[in-house]
């Protein structure tokens, strides 16, 4: 016998979460259908995967947090130079690049947040693209650690758990990718569904709020902009472990800029936006780039400027109308 | 002695060229940022297709000047207005669409928008570097006691803080100004007392752009014309609208007078560092005052 | 009295020129009922931005409970038992009324700092919020989302969400504001049958509301204390009624 609404029996039903259901299979259905389809664009699946790593971390701070950021190449970058530098010097064993890398973001996040975290809008933005675009210049400033405007590039990524070769066709990194891509999204929903994730919701709708019910808000968001610094490192670091390369370009201003209008393209706080956007934006812009590139360019701001008015949560926002529509109505929980 | 004497007035004439040159440089910025200050302080929209308005104008104003044989005044004129109404008609339509939506939906849209005029400056004027060509009486350069400063360089500092003051008259005494900054303190309330938000909207959009093509246009020989202008600057401006505070003239005034000093002078005696001294400063900056540095809190 | 639940000694604000708030003292007896009128513009709600501390002020001390709050931010002075609810309804409008609650509630235990278990597994959040929404009767209400909810309801939830920090001083900021009559019935139903132990400051114009509910009330007139005392006092007093001439509660 169902509850009553309005029984406290039914209260659990009041509270939203992220829930674990048939939709969490289809990007691990199209992980391995994609490996059969598409074996000759497993190179460019694992790009696909990183920056849907790459755009759950930015999701993290930005769609659940509120905190707008167009710098968060600097912990892309901090990852893969991380995990450069310990592949060159340390040794090349893939996961504990990953966990050192991830260390690195962290730990970047944890310095900066403090400071840029007490600002909003406008100038936090402007803040984070600073930081990001000192990053840069530092990098370049020490060509003798980082390789300078060639990058890092020769050093030896270990098999994968001592028995899996990176092979030239990528298959290794695949599989790689996918599942750290898995370990980063199931953290990532762990933490949406804990009370942090609600207090950080809390914090993006109502700041003011959240202090008078007596909530420290600059600290909870820099536990947030550490665990987002975390794991885009982890991106980063996948990129580097993958590639074999990193320069400098990885801590541009495009690449906190794609980042983000991948994920907005996606649609923001919900995750699943990540995956959409990630996966739409990269394989579009692997096409076109051979053509010609400011056809691309024309057609993305195109798109962007109509999304904005006819689906305005993203893609995300699409599927959910679509599926709205076609599915019979229940009564709302 | 006399060795000493002569190595400190070059470097005063070296720092006073670089001043002139700082300066002019600012000047460009403020012209840039102003409109994109006020339409973030009055329309609280964050408008990152700002600098494409730059472009257009400059870019138009080039045609009619190469093309159409006009002179420099004429050109100006004429792409002032023409960008003006461009920028009145997006207002009027995809503009309209994000006034609701939030800061992601106009980030969205106006990245976008900053796209299609990237690809479309492509598609018009290929991908080479362009400026407005000077006519004589601008390429000389003029004597002022020990250091030569180009005419073009005086002439930049000469109209912008002309314009400045301008803006200056405007929103301090004329009625627009009052409601224009009514608008800015307080919508909601400007609203109320019967001040027709909408249409400050609109025209202070447009001047916005108009401001913006006159910068594009003068400044091109600084900032030279190419399809990625519309993205390029679009830092810059921003640092000098964040450091001089939303909505403020004075504050852009003078931010973008800080930070283009500061900006030649680091990229002149730290060339190694190029944009790290710009950038340091902004974010030294921003943790020092994040409201805007000229702005009383 | 004792220790007083919460002392404002001479507290002034002045922004620039403009002095806002003038020498106000108030002495609040563990278990007071005070309520704050004065016309419009008098800086009642100054006030209360500075006894929360969301302004600091020029001169003056506040206390709570004899410790002195004065330099501490406002999340610290909620966490020595401080709770406030504000003018125009703040809440989360996106998260359902039970998030709402359960927020607030996690919140006092410290549970917001957990990253890990689900918030739904917890059931001192969850069963808590469902005990604290049914003993106000909101219950009903509690998977709706802030922004569906009429601004009536929005308000006596406002009201549930402080009442999860279990505070010892509550400062309610005109919380019948906007409200239909028939939800000032609800409303001053539920504020008679707070906790007699709670320490209570009401801003309020309706008052009906305001005679019913305080013992003592402080009469705020461009920024500073015109008068203070009973309701039959102030009822009396001839310079009250000057200054109200003409007011009377909200139809």
């Amino acid at each position: 016998m169902t509850p009553a609404s309005g029984s406290r029996a039914a209260i659990r039903d009041a509270f939203s979460r992220h829930p674990l259901s048939w939709i969490d299979t289809l990007p691990w259905v199209a992980t391995v259908a994609l490996y059969f389809a598409a074996n000759d664009y497993l190179p460019l699946g694992t790009q696909v995967m990183i920056n849907i790593i790459f755009a759950l971390a930015l999701d993290l701070a930005l769609g659940y947090g509120g905190v707008a950021t167009l710098g968060h190449a600097a912990f892309f970058g901090i990852g893969a130079y991380a995990a450069g530098l310990y592949a060159t010097y340390v040794t090349g064993e893939p996961i504990s690049g990953l966990v050192v890398a991830a260390a690195a973001g962290g730990i970047g996040g944890l310095m900066a947040g403090p400071l840029i975290l007490r600002t909003r809008g406008l100038t936090l933005v402007m803040l984070t693209l600073a930081i990001a675009t000192l990053l840069h210049e530092l990098a370049n400033t020490f060509p003798s650690v980082t390789g300078g405007a060639n990058g890092l590039f020769g050093y030896e990524i270990q098999p994968l758990l001592g028995r899996f070769q990176f092979d030239l066709a990528g298959r290794t990194a695949y599989w790689y990718g996918a599942g750290v891509m898995a370990v980063i999204y199931f953290l990532s929903k762990a933490l949406v569904n804990s009370p942090f994730g609600l207090a950080v919701k809390g914090i993006r709708e109502n700041p003011v709020r959240m202090r008078m019910l007596g909530v420290p808000v600059t600290r909870r968001l820099v536990a947030l902009y550490a665990v987002s610094g975390a794991f885009a490192a982890v991106a980063g670091a996948l990129s580097a472990q993958v590639t074999k390369l990193v320069g400098l370009d990885s801590l541009t201003f495009t690449v906190s800029g794609n980042v983000l209008v991948m994920l907005i393209l996606g649609g923001t706080g919900s995750l699943y936006g990540a995956f959409l956007g990630a996966f739409v934006f990269v394989v579009l812009s692997d096409r076109a780039a051979a053509f010609d590139p400011f056809h691309w360019l024309f057609a993305i701001g195109i798109v962007l400027i109509l999304a904005v008015r006819y689906a305005p949560q993203g893609l995300v926002g699409v599927v959910e109308t679509v599926a709205a529509r076609v599915r019979p109505r229940r009564s709302p929980s | 002695m006399n060795g000493e004497w002569t190595a400190v007035m070059k470097l005063a004439a070296t720092t006073l060229a670089l001043l002139a040159d700082g300066i002019a440089y600012s000047m460009i910025l403020f012209l840039m940022s102003v409109g994109l200050t006020i339409t973030l302080g009055v329309m609280r929209i964050a408008n990152l297709a700002h600098c494409g308005f730059a472009m257009i104008g400059g870019y138009i104003g080039m045609t009619l000047v190469t093309r159409a044989g006009l002179g420099l005044g004429p050109a100006l004129a004429l792409a002032v207005i023409a960008t003006m109404i461009l920028g009145a008609a997006l207002e009027r339509t995809v503009y309209r669409w994000v006034y609701a939506t939030g800061e992601l939906g106009q980030i969205m849209m106006t990245i976008g928008l900053a796209f299609v005029m990237v690809a479309s400056a492509n598609l018009v004027y290929g991908s080479n570097m362009n400026a407005v060509p000077l006519p004589r009486w601008l390429t000389r350069d003029m004597a002022l006691g020990v250091i030569q400063i180009s005419a073009y360089r005086l002439f930049i500092i000469a109209v912008s803080t002309a314009i400045a003051a301008v803006l200056w008259g405007i929103l301090e005494y004329t009625d627009f100004g009052a409601r224009l900054r009514a608008a800015v303190d307080n919508p909601r309330m400007a609203r109320c007392v019967g001040i027709d938000v909408p249409r400050v909207f609109a025209v202070t959009f447009a001047a916005g752009c108009g401001l913006a093509a006159a910068a594009g246009f003068l400044g091109s020989q600084f900032l030279p014309l190419e399809p990625w202008y519309a993205l390029e600057y679009l830092v810059p401006v921003l640092m000098v609208v964040a450091v001089g505070g939303l909505g403020s003239l004075k504050g852009s005034f003078y931010a973008a007078l800080l930070l283009g000093v500061i900006d030649t002078f680091g990229r002149y005696f730290v060339p190694a560092a190029g944009a790290f001294v710009i950038y340091l400063a902004v974010l030294a900056l921003l943790l020092w005052r994040p409201q805007g540095v000229f702005v009383r809190a | 009295m004792s220790v007083p639940a919460l002392d404002v000694e001479r507290i002034s604000k002045s922004f620039g020129a403009l002095r806002v708030t003038r020498s106000v003292s108030l002495a609040l007896a563990p278990g007071a009922r005070h309520a704050l009128i004065g016309p419009n513009g008098a800086g009642k709600t100054t006030l209360v931005n500075l006894i929360s501390g969301l302004l600091q002020p020029s001169e003056g001390a506040i206390r709570l409970d004899g410790v002195d709050v004065t330099a501490m931010p406002p999340e610290r002075r909620v966490g020595l038992g401080l709770a406030r609810t504000f003018q125009i309804s703040s809440l989360f409008p996106l998260l359902s009324v039970a998030e709402n609650v359960a927020l607030a509630l996690a919140a006092r235990f410290g549970t917001d700092r957990r990253f890990w278990g689900s918030v739904r597994a917890r059931p001192e959040l969850v069963d808590g919020a469902a005990a604290l929404l049914e003993s106000l009767g909101l219950l009903a209400l509690a998977p709706r989302p802030i922004a569906d909810l009429p601004y009536g309801q929005r308000r006596l939830v406002e009201i549930a969400l402080v009442l999860a920090l279990e505070p010892k001083t509550l400062l309610l900021d005109e919380p019948a504001a906007g409200l239909a009559s028939s939800d000032r019935v609800v409303l001053l139903d539920l504020l008679l049958r707070l906790p007699p132990s709670l320490t209570i400051l009401v801003i309020e114009h309706d008052m009906s509301l305001v005679f019913r509910l305080a013992a003592r009330i402080s009469v705020l007139v461009e920024g500073a204390v015109l008068v203070e005392g009973t309701p039959a006092e102030i009822r009396a007093d001839s310079r009250v009624r000057d200054v109200y001439l003409g007011t009377r509660s909200h139809a």
